[in-house]
Protein backbone atom coordinates (compact mmCIF):
# COMPACT_ATOMS: atom_id res chain seq x y z
CA UNK A 1 0.00 0.00 0.00
CA UNK A 2 2.85 2.35 0.75
CA UNK A 3 3.59 4.51 -2.25
CA UNK A 4 6.52 6.45 -3.57
CA UNK A 5 6.37 10.22 -3.96
CA UNK A 6 8.34 12.14 -6.57
CA UNK A 7 8.49 15.91 -6.32
CA UNK A 8 9.92 17.89 -9.21
CA UNK A 9 10.59 21.64 -9.48
CA UNK A 10 8.01 22.48 -6.85
CA UNK A 11 7.32 26.14 -6.07
CA UNK A 12 4.74 26.97 -3.42
CA UNK A 13 3.07 30.36 -3.31
CA UNK A 14 0.80 32.14 -0.86
CA UNK A 15 -0.76 34.74 -3.11
CA UNK A 16 2.25 36.43 -4.72
CA UNK A 17 4.64 35.37 -1.99
CA UNK A 18 6.95 32.54 -3.00
CA UNK A 19 7.24 30.47 0.18
CA UNK A 20 9.15 27.44 -1.04
CA UNK A 21 11.25 27.28 -4.18
CA UNK A 22 12.59 24.54 -6.43
CA UNK A 23 12.09 21.36 -4.43
CA UNK A 24 13.21 18.15 -6.16
CA UNK A 25 13.04 15.03 -4.06
CA UNK A 26 12.03 11.38 -4.12
CA UNK A 27 10.43 9.91 -1.04
CA UNK A 28 10.81 6.16 -0.71
CA UNK A 29 7.94 3.89 0.30
CA UNK A 30 8.10 1.90 3.56
CA UNK A 31 10.55 4.28 5.12
CA UNK A 32 10.57 7.37 7.30
CA UNK A 33 11.72 10.61 5.73
CA UNK A 34 12.47 13.45 8.14
CA UNK A 35 12.41 17.13 7.26
CA UNK A 36 14.45 19.43 9.48
CA UNK A 37 15.36 23.09 9.37
CA UNK A 38 14.84 26.37 11.20
CA UNK A 39 11.38 27.84 11.83
CA UNK A 40 9.79 29.53 8.84
CA UNK A 41 11.94 27.69 6.30
CA UNK A 42 8.97 26.11 4.54
CA UNK A 43 9.24 22.50 5.65
CA UNK A 44 5.70 22.45 7.07
CA UNK A 45 4.42 24.24 3.98
CA UNK A 46 6.10 21.62 1.82
CA UNK A 47 4.66 18.82 3.94
CA UNK A 48 1.16 20.27 3.68
CA UNK A 49 1.50 20.65 -0.08
CA UNK A 50 1.91 16.86 -0.36
CA UNK A 51 -1.72 16.25 0.61
CA UNK A 52 -2.85 19.66 -0.63
CA UNK A 53 -3.72 20.83 2.90
CA UNK A 54 -1.98 24.16 2.31
CA UNK A 55 -4.81 25.00 -0.09
CA UNK A 56 -7.03 25.56 2.95
CA UNK A 57 -5.50 29.04 3.07
CA UNK A 58 -6.91 31.33 0.38
CA UNK A 59 -4.44 32.20 -2.37
CA UNK A 60 -2.20 29.16 -1.88
CA UNK A 61 -1.04 27.46 -5.07
CA UNK A 62 1.87 25.46 -6.45
CA UNK A 63 3.93 25.18 -9.61
CA UNK A 64 5.69 21.95 -10.51
CA UNK A 65 4.71 18.39 -9.90
CA UNK A 66 4.10 15.97 -7.09
CA UNK A 67 3.60 12.46 -8.39
CA UNK A 68 2.55 9.51 -6.24
CA UNK A 69 3.16 6.17 -7.97
CA UNK A 70 2.54 7.75 -11.35
CA UNK A 71 -0.51 9.75 -10.27
CA UNK A 72 -0.08 13.52 -10.54
CA UNK A 73 -1.55 14.92 -7.32
CA UNK A 74 -2.02 18.35 -8.89
CA UNK A 75 -3.52 17.11 -12.15
CA UNK A 76 -6.41 19.14 -13.53
CA UNK A 77 -9.01 16.48 -12.75
CA UNK A 78 -7.71 15.54 -9.32
CA UNK A 79 -9.96 16.36 -6.37
CA UNK A 80 -7.96 17.43 -3.31
CA UNK A 81 -10.49 15.56 -1.19
CA UNK A 82 -9.39 12.29 -2.82
CA UNK A 83 -5.73 13.17 -2.37
CA UNK A 84 -6.32 13.63 1.34
CA UNK A 85 -8.08 10.30 1.57
CA UNK A 86 -4.90 8.64 0.28
CA UNK A 87 -2.45 10.76 2.23
CA UNK A 88 -3.24 11.03 5.92
CA UNK A 89 -1.93 13.69 8.25
CA UNK A 90 -1.10 14.04 11.93
CA UNK A 91 -0.76 17.55 13.30
CA UNK A 92 1.47 19.30 15.76
CA UNK A 93 -1.18 19.61 18.44
CA UNK A 94 -3.33 16.55 19.07
CA UNK A 95 -6.74 17.33 17.58
CA UNK A 96 -9.29 14.59 18.24
CA UNK A 97 -12.82 15.80 17.56
CA UNK A 98 -13.98 16.99 20.98
CA UNK A 99 -17.63 16.32 20.23
CA UNK A 100 -17.02 12.69 19.36
CA UNK A 101 -16.23 9.67 21.49
CA UNK A 102 -12.92 7.83 21.14
CA UNK A 103 -14.73 5.19 19.09
CA UNK A 104 -16.33 7.74 16.76
CA UNK A 105 -13.05 9.58 16.30
CA UNK A 106 -11.42 6.46 14.92
CA UNK A 107 -14.42 5.61 12.76
CA UNK A 108 -14.82 9.19 11.48
CA UNK A 109 -12.68 8.82 8.37
CA UNK A 110 -14.32 5.57 7.33
CA UNK A 111 -17.79 7.04 7.76
CA UNK A 112 -16.79 9.90 5.46
CA UNK A 113 -16.44 7.47 2.62
CA UNK A 114 -20.20 7.14 2.95
CA UNK A 115 -20.02 3.40 3.00
CA UNK A 116 -22.66 1.77 5.15
CA UNK A 117 -20.66 -0.38 7.52
CA UNK A 118 -21.93 -3.13 9.71
CA UNK A 119 -21.49 -2.55 13.43
CA UNK A 120 -19.19 -5.56 13.75
CA UNK A 121 -17.01 -4.32 10.86
CA UNK A 122 -16.73 -0.90 12.43
CA UNK A 123 -15.90 -2.46 15.81
CA UNK A 124 -13.18 -4.48 14.16
CA UNK A 125 -11.77 -1.47 12.30
CA UNK A 126 -11.70 0.62 15.47
CA UNK A 127 -9.95 -2.12 17.43
CA UNK A 128 -7.45 -2.78 14.62
CA UNK A 129 -6.62 0.92 14.26
CA UNK A 130 -6.30 1.49 18.00
CA UNK A 131 -4.05 -1.57 18.31
CA UNK A 132 -2.06 -0.23 15.36
CA UNK A 133 -1.57 2.99 17.29
CA UNK A 134 -0.63 1.13 20.50
CA UNK A 135 -3.61 2.65 22.27
CA UNK A 136 -6.10 -0.20 22.48
CA UNK A 137 -5.15 -1.49 25.92
CA UNK A 138 -5.38 1.96 27.43
CA UNK A 139 -8.81 2.88 26.05
CA UNK A 140 -10.69 -0.35 25.39
CA UNK A 141 -12.83 0.10 28.50
CA UNK A 142 -13.86 3.67 27.73
CA UNK A 143 -14.42 3.87 24.01
CA UNK A 144 -17.55 5.95 24.58
CA UNK A 145 -15.71 8.69 26.45
CA UNK A 146 -14.79 11.90 24.61
CA UNK A 147 -11.40 11.93 22.91
CA UNK A 148 -10.50 15.03 24.86
CA UNK A 149 -10.57 13.03 28.12
CA UNK A 150 -7.25 11.40 27.20
CA UNK A 151 -3.75 12.67 27.99
CA UNK A 152 -1.84 14.60 25.31
CA UNK A 153 0.23 11.60 24.25
CA UNK A 154 -2.83 9.36 24.13
CA UNK A 155 -4.70 11.99 22.11
CA UNK A 156 -1.88 12.09 19.59
CA UNK A 157 -1.94 8.29 19.27
CA UNK A 158 -5.73 8.54 18.88
CA UNK A 159 -5.13 10.94 15.99
CA UNK A 160 -2.68 8.46 14.47
CA UNK A 161 -5.28 5.70 14.87
CA UNK A 162 -7.83 7.95 13.16
CA UNK A 163 -5.41 8.62 10.30
CA UNK A 164 -4.44 4.98 9.72
CA UNK A 165 -8.04 3.74 10.01
CA UNK A 166 -8.72 4.84 6.43
CA UNK A 167 -5.66 2.83 5.22
CA UNK A 168 -3.85 5.72 3.53
CA UNK A 169 -0.80 5.18 1.33
CA UNK A 170 1.23 7.90 2.97
CA UNK A 171 1.26 9.35 6.48
CA UNK A 172 2.41 12.94 6.96
CA UNK A 173 3.37 14.05 10.47
CA UNK A 174 3.85 17.73 11.25
CA UNK A 175 5.95 17.89 14.41
CA UNK A 176 3.83 15.18 16.03
CA UNK A 177 5.78 15.12 19.30
CA UNK A 178 6.49 18.78 19.93
CA UNK A 179 3.58 19.08 22.40
CA UNK A 180 4.39 15.85 24.21
CA UNK A 181 6.56 14.79 27.14
CA UNK A 182 9.60 12.51 26.53
CA UNK A 183 7.79 9.29 27.47
CA UNK A 184 4.87 9.97 25.11
CA UNK A 185 7.41 11.00 22.46
CA UNK A 186 9.17 7.65 22.83
CA UNK A 187 5.83 5.85 22.45
CA UNK A 188 5.11 7.72 19.22
CA UNK A 189 8.62 7.09 17.86
CA UNK A 190 8.27 3.36 18.54
CA UNK A 191 4.93 3.48 16.82
CA UNK A 192 6.41 5.21 13.77
CA UNK A 193 9.00 2.47 13.43
CA UNK A 194 6.20 -0.11 13.39
CA UNK A 195 4.05 1.89 10.98
CA UNK A 196 6.75 2.31 8.37
CA UNK A 197 6.30 -1.38 7.49
CA UNK A 198 2.92 -0.42 6.03
CA UNK A 199 3.09 3.27 5.14
CA UNK A 200 5.34 5.86 3.61
CA UNK A 201 5.98 8.28 6.46
CA UNK A 202 7.15 11.87 6.17
CA UNK A 203 7.79 13.72 9.41
CA UNK A 204 8.65 17.34 10.09
CA UNK A 205 10.57 17.73 13.31
CA UNK A 206 12.56 20.34 15.22
CA UNK A 207 14.13 17.62 17.28
CA UNK A 208 17.28 16.52 15.48
CA UNK A 209 17.84 13.55 17.76
CA UNK A 210 14.38 12.41 16.75
CA UNK A 211 15.22 12.71 13.08
CA UNK A 212 18.44 10.78 13.67
CA UNK A 213 16.66 8.07 15.70
CA UNK A 214 13.72 7.29 13.46
CA UNK A 215 14.40 8.27 9.87
CA UNK A 216 16.16 6.68 6.92
CA UNK A 217 16.35 9.83 4.81
CA UNK A 218 16.63 13.40 5.98
CA UNK A 219 15.98 16.63 4.12
CA UNK A 220 17.35 19.95 5.37
CA UNK A 221 15.38 23.09 4.53
CA UNK A 222 16.78 26.57 4.92
CA UNK A 223 16.20 30.11 3.75
CA UNK A 224 18.64 32.90 3.03
CA UNK A 225 16.74 35.57 4.91
CA UNK A 226 13.34 36.84 5.97
CA UNK A 227 11.08 37.25 2.94
CA UNK A 228 13.21 34.86 0.89
CA UNK A 229 11.75 31.54 -0.22
CA UNK A 230 12.72 28.37 1.63
CA UNK A 231 14.77 25.75 -0.24
CA UNK A 232 15.62 22.13 0.20
CA UNK A 233 19.36 22.49 0.76
CA UNK A 234 20.31 18.87 1.14
CA UNK A 235 18.57 15.50 0.96
CA UNK A 236 20.58 12.45 1.92
CA UNK A 237 20.50 9.29 4.00
CA UNK A 238 20.11 10.24 7.65
CA UNK A 239 23.46 8.74 8.64
CA UNK A 240 25.26 10.85 6.09
CA UNK A 241 23.44 14.04 7.04
CA UNK A 242 24.37 13.65 10.67
CA UNK A 243 27.97 12.51 10.14
CA UNK A 244 29.27 13.95 6.91
CA UNK A 245 26.82 16.30 5.21
CA UNK A 246 27.54 17.63 1.73
CA UNK A 247 26.62 21.21 2.55
CA UNK A 248 28.25 23.52 5.03
CA UNK A 249 24.85 24.99 6.01
CA UNK A 250 23.58 21.55 7.00
CA UNK A 251 26.62 20.92 9.16
CA UNK A 252 26.26 24.33 10.82
CA UNK A 253 22.59 23.68 11.57
CA UNK A 254 22.94 20.19 13.03
CA UNK A 255 25.97 21.13 15.08
CA UNK A 256 24.16 24.17 16.48
CA UNK A 257 26.45 26.76 14.87
CA UNK A 258 23.58 28.25 13.04
CA UNK A 259 22.50 31.81 12.42
CA UNK B 1 5.72 59.89 40.00
CA UNK B 2 9.09 59.08 41.47
CA UNK B 3 8.15 58.15 45.01
CA UNK B 4 9.10 54.61 45.84
CA UNK B 5 6.84 52.41 47.89
CA UNK B 6 7.92 51.92 51.53
CA UNK B 7 9.14 48.42 52.33
CA UNK B 8 6.16 46.19 53.08
CA UNK B 9 5.88 44.39 56.38
CA UNK B 10 6.22 40.62 55.97
CA UNK B 11 2.90 38.88 55.42
CA UNK B 12 1.58 36.53 58.01
CA UNK B 13 1.73 33.14 56.32
CA UNK B 14 -1.74 31.94 57.27
CA UNK B 15 -3.66 34.85 55.80
CA UNK B 16 -3.34 35.73 52.10
CA UNK B 17 -3.11 39.45 51.48
CA UNK B 18 -6.15 41.01 49.84
CA UNK B 19 -5.34 43.97 47.68
CA UNK B 20 -7.67 46.91 47.55
CA UNK B 21 -8.28 46.64 43.79
CA UNK B 22 -9.29 43.02 44.23
CA UNK B 23 -11.69 43.89 47.02
CA UNK B 24 -13.31 46.71 45.06
CA UNK B 25 -13.69 44.57 41.96
CA UNK B 26 -15.00 41.55 43.86
CA UNK B 27 -17.43 43.79 45.72
CA UNK B 28 -18.81 45.55 42.66
CA UNK B 29 -19.11 42.32 40.69
CA UNK B 30 -20.92 40.62 43.55
CA UNK B 31 -23.12 43.69 43.93
CA UNK B 32 -24.07 43.62 40.27
CA UNK B 33 -24.90 39.94 40.56
CA UNK B 34 -27.08 40.47 43.60
CA UNK B 35 -28.74 43.51 42.02
CA UNK B 36 -30.01 41.52 39.05
CA UNK B 37 -31.45 38.88 41.38
CA UNK B 38 -33.17 41.57 43.43
CA UNK B 39 -34.69 43.12 40.30
CA UNK B 40 -35.91 39.73 39.14
CA UNK B 41 -37.41 38.97 42.54
CA UNK B 42 -38.99 42.43 42.60
CA UNK B 43 -40.66 41.87 39.25
CA UNK B 44 -41.92 38.48 40.35
CA UNK B 45 -43.31 39.86 43.62
CA UNK B 46 -45.04 42.72 41.80
CA UNK B 47 -46.60 40.39 39.24
CA UNK B 48 -47.85 37.95 41.87
CA UNK B 49 -49.23 40.70 44.13
CA UNK B 50 -50.99 42.54 41.32
CA UNK B 51 -52.47 39.43 39.75
CA UNK B 52 -53.67 37.97 43.05
CA UNK B 53 -57.09 39.75 42.96
CA UNK B 54 -57.79 38.17 39.57
CA UNK B 55 -56.79 34.74 40.86
CA UNK B 56 -59.19 34.84 43.83
CA UNK B 57 -62.00 36.70 42.05
CA UNK B 58 -65.22 34.79 41.26
CA UNK B 59 -65.17 33.39 37.74
CA UNK B 60 -67.96 35.55 36.34
CA UNK B 61 -66.18 38.79 37.34
CA UNK B 62 -63.07 38.05 35.25
CA UNK B 63 -63.00 39.34 31.64
CA UNK B 64 -64.78 36.81 29.48
CA UNK B 65 -66.91 35.67 32.38
CA UNK B 66 -65.50 32.15 32.66
CA UNK B 67 -62.64 32.55 35.07
CA UNK B 68 -58.95 33.31 34.85
CA UNK B 69 -57.80 29.97 33.46
CA UNK B 70 -60.10 29.97 30.47
CA UNK B 71 -59.13 33.59 29.79
CA UNK B 72 -55.39 33.01 29.85
CA UNK B 73 -55.14 29.54 28.26
CA UNK B 74 -55.92 30.65 24.66
CA UNK B 75 -53.46 33.52 25.07
CA UNK B 76 -50.70 31.18 26.22
CA UNK B 77 -51.53 28.90 23.35
CA UNK B 78 -51.43 31.75 20.82
CA UNK B 79 -48.13 33.03 22.22
CA UNK B 80 -46.49 29.61 22.02
CA UNK B 81 -47.92 28.89 18.58
CA UNK B 82 -46.71 32.15 17.03
CA UNK B 83 -43.28 31.74 18.62
CA UNK B 84 -42.88 28.13 17.58
CA UNK B 85 -43.82 28.98 13.98
CA UNK B 86 -41.24 31.78 14.05
CA UNK B 87 -38.59 29.48 15.48
CA UNK B 88 -39.26 26.68 13.02
CA UNK B 89 -38.90 29.09 10.11
CA UNK B 90 -36.05 31.21 11.41
CA UNK B 91 -33.63 28.68 12.93
CA UNK B 92 -32.72 26.66 9.83
CA UNK B 93 -32.59 29.82 7.76
CA UNK B 94 -30.38 31.61 10.27
CA UNK B 95 -28.03 28.65 10.59
CA UNK B 96 -27.77 28.41 6.81
CA UNK B 97 -27.03 32.13 6.54
CA UNK B 98 -24.40 31.88 9.26
CA UNK B 99 -22.76 28.90 7.55
CA UNK B 100 -22.77 30.68 4.23
CA UNK B 101 -21.16 33.77 5.73
CA UNK B 102 -18.52 31.90 7.72
CA UNK B 103 -17.66 29.06 5.35
CA UNK B 104 -18.76 29.67 1.79
CA UNK B 105 -18.99 33.35 0.93
CA UNK B 106 -16.00 35.27 -0.42
CA UNK B 107 -14.65 37.48 2.32
CA UNK B 108 -15.98 40.77 0.99
CA UNK B 109 -19.48 39.47 0.37
CA UNK B 110 -19.46 37.87 3.82
CA UNK B 111 -18.73 41.16 5.57
CA UNK B 112 -21.43 43.01 3.63
CA UNK B 113 -24.03 40.32 4.12
CA UNK B 114 -23.31 40.05 7.84
CA UNK B 115 -23.79 43.79 8.13
CA UNK B 116 -27.15 43.70 6.33
CA UNK B 117 -28.43 40.87 8.52
CA UNK B 118 -27.38 42.76 11.64
CA UNK B 119 -29.30 45.74 10.31
CA UNK B 120 -32.50 43.69 10.42
CA UNK B 121 -32.16 43.66 14.19
CA UNK B 122 -32.10 47.45 14.29
CA UNK B 123 -35.49 47.89 12.60
CA UNK B 124 -38.15 48.90 15.15
CA UNK B 125 -40.91 46.33 15.65
CA UNK B 126 -43.61 48.83 14.65
CA UNK B 127 -42.03 48.94 11.20
CA UNK B 128 -42.19 45.16 11.02
CA UNK B 129 -45.84 45.46 11.98
CA UNK B 130 -46.55 47.84 9.13
CA UNK B 131 -44.59 45.68 6.72
CA UNK B 132 -46.55 42.64 7.85
CA UNK B 133 -49.95 44.26 7.55
CA UNK B 134 -49.46 46.22 4.33
CA UNK B 135 -46.97 44.14 2.35
CA UNK B 136 -46.65 40.58 3.61
CA UNK B 137 -50.29 39.84 4.49
CA UNK B 138 -51.79 40.83 1.09
CA UNK B 139 -48.98 39.02 -0.70
CA UNK B 140 -49.76 35.82 1.17
CA UNK B 141 -53.53 35.84 0.46
CA UNK B 142 -53.24 33.87 -2.81
CA UNK B 143 -50.96 31.35 -1.12
CA UNK B 144 -53.48 30.83 1.69
CA UNK B 145 -56.25 30.24 -0.82
CA UNK B 146 -54.04 27.75 -2.64
CA UNK B 147 -53.10 26.03 0.62
CA UNK B 148 -56.76 25.67 1.60
CA UNK B 149 -57.61 24.04 -1.72
CA UNK B 150 -54.62 21.73 -1.96
CA UNK B 151 -53.44 21.18 1.60
CA UNK B 152 -56.80 21.53 3.33
CA UNK B 153 -56.65 17.93 4.58
CA UNK B 154 -53.87 19.03 6.97
CA UNK B 155 -55.51 20.65 10.00
CA UNK B 156 -52.94 23.49 9.85
CA UNK B 157 -54.40 24.62 6.53
CA UNK B 158 -58.06 23.78 7.11
CA UNK B 159 -59.27 27.28 6.28
CA UNK B 160 -61.47 29.09 5.50
CA UNK B 161 -58.56 31.05 4.10
CA UNK B 162 -58.31 34.62 5.32
CA UNK B 163 -59.11 37.30 2.75
CA UNK B 164 -56.89 39.84 4.50
CA UNK B 165 -53.92 37.56 5.13
CA UNK B 166 -53.76 38.62 8.79
CA UNK B 167 -53.35 35.09 10.04
CA UNK B 168 -51.34 33.23 12.63
CA UNK B 169 -48.94 32.10 9.91
CA UNK B 170 -48.35 35.68 8.75
CA UNK B 171 -47.67 36.71 12.34
CA UNK B 172 -45.25 33.80 12.69
CA UNK B 173 -43.40 34.79 9.52
CA UNK B 174 -43.07 38.40 10.68
CA UNK B 175 -41.71 37.15 14.00
CA UNK B 176 -39.32 34.85 12.13
CA UNK B 177 -37.83 37.78 10.23
CA UNK B 178 -37.50 39.68 13.49
CA UNK B 179 -35.62 36.94 15.33
CA UNK B 180 -33.52 35.89 12.31
CA UNK B 181 -30.69 38.38 13.00
CA UNK B 182 -30.36 37.31 16.64
CA UNK B 183 -30.01 33.64 15.81
CA UNK B 184 -27.78 34.17 12.81
CA UNK B 185 -25.49 36.62 14.63
CA UNK B 186 -24.88 34.19 17.48
CA UNK B 187 -24.51 31.19 15.16
CA UNK B 188 -22.09 33.16 13.02
CA UNK B 189 -20.03 34.01 16.05
CA UNK B 190 -19.70 30.41 17.22
CA UNK B 191 -19.13 29.06 13.71
CA UNK B 192 -16.30 31.46 13.10
CA UNK B 193 -14.70 30.30 16.35
CA UNK B 194 -14.73 26.63 15.39
CA UNK B 195 -11.06 25.78 15.96
CA UNK B 196 -8.90 25.56 12.82
CA UNK B 197 -7.31 22.54 14.51
CA UNK B 198 -10.47 20.49 14.19
CA UNK B 199 -11.46 21.84 10.80
CA UNK B 200 -8.06 20.79 9.49
CA UNK B 201 -8.40 17.41 11.17
CA UNK B 202 -11.60 16.82 9.23
CA UNK B 203 -10.16 18.08 5.94
CA UNK B 204 -7.03 15.97 6.34
CA UNK B 205 -9.22 12.88 6.70
CA UNK B 206 -10.60 13.63 3.26
CA UNK B 207 -13.76 15.47 4.26
CA UNK B 208 -15.49 17.68 1.72
CA UNK B 209 -16.37 21.14 2.87
CA UNK B 210 -19.86 20.11 3.91
CA UNK B 211 -18.55 17.03 5.71
CA UNK B 212 -16.00 19.21 7.48
CA UNK B 213 -18.82 21.50 8.60
CA UNK B 214 -20.79 18.52 9.88
CA UNK B 215 -17.83 17.05 11.74
CA UNK B 216 -16.09 20.09 13.14
CA UNK B 217 -18.25 23.20 12.87
CA UNK B 218 -21.84 22.22 13.63
CA UNK B 219 -21.11 20.04 16.68
CA UNK B 220 -18.90 22.78 18.05
CA UNK B 221 -21.57 25.41 17.42
CA UNK B 222 -24.53 23.39 18.63
CA UNK B 223 -24.81 25.03 22.02
CA UNK B 224 -24.48 28.42 20.32
CA UNK B 225 -27.30 27.61 17.90
CA UNK B 226 -29.52 26.51 20.77
CA UNK B 227 -28.60 29.58 22.79
CA UNK B 228 -29.34 31.85 19.84
CA UNK B 229 -32.63 30.11 19.15
CA UNK B 230 -33.67 30.51 22.77
CA UNK B 231 -32.77 34.20 22.74
CA UNK B 232 -34.85 34.52 19.58
CA UNK B 233 -37.67 32.61 21.23
CA UNK B 234 -37.48 35.02 24.14
CA UNK B 235 -37.94 37.94 21.79
CA UNK B 236 -40.74 36.18 19.90
CA UNK B 237 -42.61 35.35 23.11
CA UNK B 238 -42.53 38.93 24.29
CA UNK B 239 -43.08 40.63 20.93
CA UNK B 240 -46.01 42.98 21.20
CA UNK B 241 -46.48 45.62 18.54
CA UNK B 242 -45.93 43.61 15.40
CA UNK B 243 -48.36 40.93 16.56
CA UNK B 244 -50.91 43.48 17.73
CA UNK B 245 -50.88 45.04 14.29
CA UNK B 246 -50.70 41.96 12.11
CA UNK B 247 -52.79 39.33 13.83
CA UNK B 248 -56.53 39.31 13.42
CA UNK B 249 -57.38 37.87 16.82
CA UNK B 250 -60.70 36.52 17.97
CA UNK B 251 -59.71 34.17 20.77
CA UNK B 252 -60.18 30.44 21.01
CA UNK B 253 -57.69 27.64 20.54
CA UNK B 254 -57.05 26.42 17.01
CA UNK B 255 -54.17 24.98 15.02
CA UNK B 256 -55.68 26.45 11.86
CA UNK B 257 -52.94 28.82 10.71
CA UNK B 258 -54.58 30.47 7.70
CA UNK B 259 -58.01 31.63 8.90
CA UNK B 260 -59.32 34.92 10.23
CA UNK B 261 -60.04 33.61 13.71
CA UNK B 262 -56.85 33.27 15.70
CA UNK B 263 -55.91 33.19 19.34
CA UNK B 264 -54.15 36.39 20.39
CA UNK B 265 -50.81 36.39 22.18
CA UNK B 266 -50.28 37.50 25.76
CA UNK B 267 -48.18 40.56 24.99
CA UNK B 268 -50.33 41.75 22.07
CA UNK B 269 -53.48 41.24 24.11
CA UNK B 270 -52.12 43.30 26.99
CA UNK B 271 -51.17 46.11 24.63
CA UNK B 272 -54.58 46.13 22.96
CA UNK B 273 -56.73 45.76 26.09
CA UNK B 274 -54.82 47.76 28.65
CA UNK B 275 -55.90 51.30 27.67
CA UNK B 276 -59.59 50.43 28.21
CA UNK B 277 -59.19 48.30 31.29
CA UNK B 278 -59.99 49.17 34.90
CA UNK B 279 -60.00 47.39 38.23
CA UNK B 280 -60.13 43.65 38.03
CA UNK B 281 -59.51 43.70 34.25
CA UNK B 282 -56.08 45.21 34.88
CA UNK B 283 -55.34 42.48 37.44
CA UNK B 284 -56.35 39.87 34.88
CA UNK B 285 -53.97 41.32 32.28
CA UNK B 286 -51.16 41.38 34.83
CA UNK B 287 -51.90 37.75 35.63
CA UNK B 288 -51.43 36.93 31.95
CA UNK B 289 -48.14 38.85 32.16
CA UNK B 290 -47.13 36.63 35.06
CA UNK B 291 -47.83 33.61 32.89
CA UNK B 292 -45.57 35.02 30.17
CA UNK B 293 -42.86 35.65 32.76
CA UNK B 294 -43.03 32.04 33.93
CA UNK B 295 -42.98 30.70 30.36
CA UNK B 296 -39.94 32.76 29.43
CA UNK B 297 -38.13 31.65 32.57
CA UNK B 298 -38.97 28.02 31.86
CA UNK B 299 -37.78 28.30 28.25
CA UNK B 300 -34.46 29.75 29.36
CA UNK B 301 -33.91 27.08 31.99
CA UNK B 302 -34.74 24.40 29.45
CA UNK B 303 -32.25 25.89 27.00
CA UNK B 304 -29.57 25.96 29.68
CA UNK B 305 -30.24 22.35 30.53
CA UNK B 306 -30.03 21.34 26.88
CA UNK B 307 -26.76 23.21 26.42
CA UNK B 308 -25.05 21.73 29.47
CA UNK B 309 -26.40 18.21 29.15
CA UNK B 310 -23.43 16.92 27.19
CA UNK B 311 -20.81 19.31 28.54
CA UNK B 312 -18.10 16.63 28.25
CA UNK B 313 -18.52 16.64 24.50
CA UNK B 314 -19.03 20.37 24.06
CA UNK B 315 -15.61 21.16 22.63
CA UNK B 316 -15.04 23.78 25.28
CA UNK B 317 -12.51 21.62 27.08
Amino acid sequence: MAKRIDVSDLNIYYGNFLAVEGVNVSIEPRSITALIGPSGCGKSTFLRSINRMHEVLPGARVEGKIVMDGQDLYGADVDPVNVRRQIGMVFQRPNPFPTMSIYDNVAAGMRLNAKKMKKTDTDELVERSLRGANLWNEVKDRLDRPGSSLSGGQQQRLCIARAIAVEPDVLLMDEPCSALDPISTLAIEDLMTELKERFTIVIVTHNMQQAARVSEQTGFFNLNGVGQPGRLIEFNPTEKIFSNPDEKATEDYISGRFG
Amino acid sequence: MTTSAPPRPPQSPDRPKRRRGDRIFAGSATGAGIFILVVLAGVAVFLVAESWPAVVAPAEDVSGGEGLTSYITPLIFGTLLASVIALVIATPLAVAIALFITNYAPRRLAAGLGYVIDLLAAIPSIVYGFWGIFALAPALVPFYAWAERNLGFIPLFAGPASATGRTMLTAGIVLAVMILPIISAISREVFSQAPALHREAALALGATRWEMIRMAVLPYGKSGIIGGAMLGLGRALGETLAIALVLSASGGITFNLISNSNPSTIAANIALQFPESTGLQVNTLIASGLALFVITLAVNMLARWVVTRRADFSGAN
